[in-house]
């Protein structure tokens, strides 16, 4: 945390950030998700949010890509205020963002390779001969070259969560967002996709945004990161930062202490799955 | 209090469902309208086809069969009692009247809720659930113009069409009747069944089918996009669907055929 260039008195963006989040709060009902956040990723980094479930951690990376609007506080895109942006400036920003989402989200009546040529589809003039190449090109970035006339029902957990980190870069973007990478995969599996985000950030130079709670992948991947908890920012620093944080609260979820339990059995194995 | 309370919430509710179906509605009107045939979104318009052979093609026997039932129905029914008068021949134009206004449109439309408007809410709460709407829109795809427009579409061309066929097969099947009771010859009774009818009849059928197809289209759609929690929740929804359709549907029905009878005729 060594940033000292000064501040866009206008916007509240940071000059070298490509996102920053300002002061964001999110609440559903009395229920409070996220409690005046603020973050700065800059272009070309890997940033990881950490945090237990319940964190809002996903709930952040939601509002980042735009899908829902926080209920207080702004999100800025490249200098886009995407909380007040309207949807067609919204949809602008979208096209420069690719997201991989934490059940994969395929599209199930469309075999991968028409999943991943979607959006060129959508959003290019290209002949089918050159979106086909590309489609081609992309699935064989993940290592799926062979799948492309596959469903997305026919693949295993891994290949879908692979599969959809090509159709989210399908387009190029700038800022690539994980939710929960390895959530669901076996610890091989979820090597696989650290190795592949690590290939993604030194072959593209893209800015990546991940969300996890695994500890291994997330110093492995990041070069900066940050910890939510209960909706509040604890800490953003380098990985050493982080490793040698004295915050009692940073330290119990790096050593996997879990919360005192004073009850029985049961609440013990609840407060084992909440962490 | 409490009383007051729940009728409070409930209307609150309810108008808040309206207002949800009702922007739904615009934002699908102007999304249809991106997608129109010739020089609209061509891979909107494949999808488009495809939900007319399901919405539609798909539906027509067992919708005649359905509607050929009714008929048959009507003309047993005004058979047992028009005979008392003497008045057999009066029960072709009641099959014809009622089959063309009234009965025609509301059993396609009952039908398709079953065959298609559940469908509709069970396929895009499937895609709210495992993410498939959000990720249309972090493509910057908008989901009422990929998943509604095109059942939208469908439903508008399709379900007119359904209704002339059911009206159809229901006037064919009360010849059947007449031909035993009456010892009519099936020609003359069709001759004498197209008499019945005049174009307004057809129309106000016409004109009712378009709106059940509005209402099927959107209640189920909105049922699908406002899932929550979860694999339940779809099932929740694609019951509510059905339920809140077909009330709507009959709903609709008093409206226009109370609106016909006092300023149409």
């Amino acid at each position: 945390m060594s940033d000292s260039q000064p501040t866009k008195a206008t916007s509240g963006a940071r000059d070298d950030a490509i996102i920053s989040v300002r002061d964001v709060v999110v609440r559903y009902g009395d229920k409070t998700i996220l409690d005046g956040v603020n973050l700065d990723i800059r272009a070309g980094e890997t940033m990881v949010i950490m945090g237990a479930s319940g964190s809002g951690k996903s709930t952040l990376l939601r509002r980042i890509m735009g899908l829902d609007k926080p209920t207080s506080g702004h999100i800025f895109v490249k200098g886009v205020d995407i909380t007040t942006a309207s949807e067609k400036e919204l949809n602008d920003i979208r096209r420069i963002m690719g997201i991989s989402f934490q059940s994969a989200a395929l599209f199930n009546s469309m075999t991968l390779g028409d999943n991943v040529a979607l959006p060129l589809r959508e959003h290019t003039n290209l002949a089918e001969s050159t979106i086909k190449l590309m489609t081609r090109m992309k699935l064989g970035q993940v290592g799926l070259a062979e799948a492309e006339d596959l469903l997305p029902s026919q693949l295993s957990g891994g290949m879908r969560k692979r599969a959809s980190v090509a159709r989210a870069i399908a387009m190029d973007p700038e800022i690539l967002l994980f939710d929960e990478p390895s959530a669901g995969l076996d610890p091989i599996i979820a090597a696989e996709i650290d190795g592949l985000i690590l290939d993604l950030k030194s072959a593209f130079k893209m800015t990546i945004v991940v969300v996890t709670h695994e500890l291994a992948s997330a110093f492995l991947i990041a070069d900066r990161m940050c910890m939510l908890r209960y909706g509040k920012m604890l800490a953003i620093g380098t990985k050493d930062e982080i490793r040698n944080s004295e915050h009692p609260r940073i330290r119990q979820f790096l050593d996997r202490i879990p919360d005192k339990v004073t009850g029985g059995q049961d609440e013990y194995l609840q407060s084992l799955t909440k962490l | 209090m409490s009383f007051l309370a729940a009728v409070g919430r409930g209307t609150i509710e309810r108008a808040e469902y309206i207002g949800g179906l009702t922007i739904q509605f615009w934002r699908g009107v102007a999304a249809a309208w991106r997608v129109k045939p010739f020089g609209g979104n061509r891979q909107r318009w494949r999808s488009t086809l495809k939900h007319m052979a399901v919405v539609g093609v798909n539906a027509l026997p067992v919708v005649c069969l359905i509607a050929a039932c009714t008929g048959l129905i009507m003309a047993l029914q005004g058979g047992a009692e028009l005979r008392r008068f003497g008045a057999m021949q009066f029960v072709i134009n009641l099959v014809a009247v009622s089959m063309t206004r009234e009965l025609g449109p509301l059993i396609t439309a009952i039908v398709v809720v079953g065959r298609s408007g559940s469908a509709f809410s069970a396929e895009i709460g499937t895609m709210v659930v495992t993410e498939e709407v959000d990720a249309l829109r972090s493509m910057a795809l908008d989901p009422i113009e990929f998943l509604l427009a095109p059942k939208f579409i469908a439903m508008m061309v399709m379900l007119p069409c359904l209704t002339i066929a059911a009206s159809a097969a229901g006037i064919l099947a009360g010849g059947i009747f007449i031909y035993f009771a009456l010892d009519m010859g099936f020609q003359l009774y069709l001759r004498a069944a197209m008499e019945a009818l005049v174009l307004r009849d057809v129309v106000s059928g016409l004109v009712k089918s378009i709106a059940f197809g509005t209402i099927i289209v959107h209640v189920g759609c909105y049922e699908g996009f406002h899932v929550a929690g979860g694999p339940e929740g779809v099932g929740r929804a694609t019951t509510a669907a059905v339920v809140k359709s077909i009330f709507l549907v009959v709903l609709a029905d008093l409206l226009f055929t109370g609106f016909f009878y006092f300023f149409w005729r």
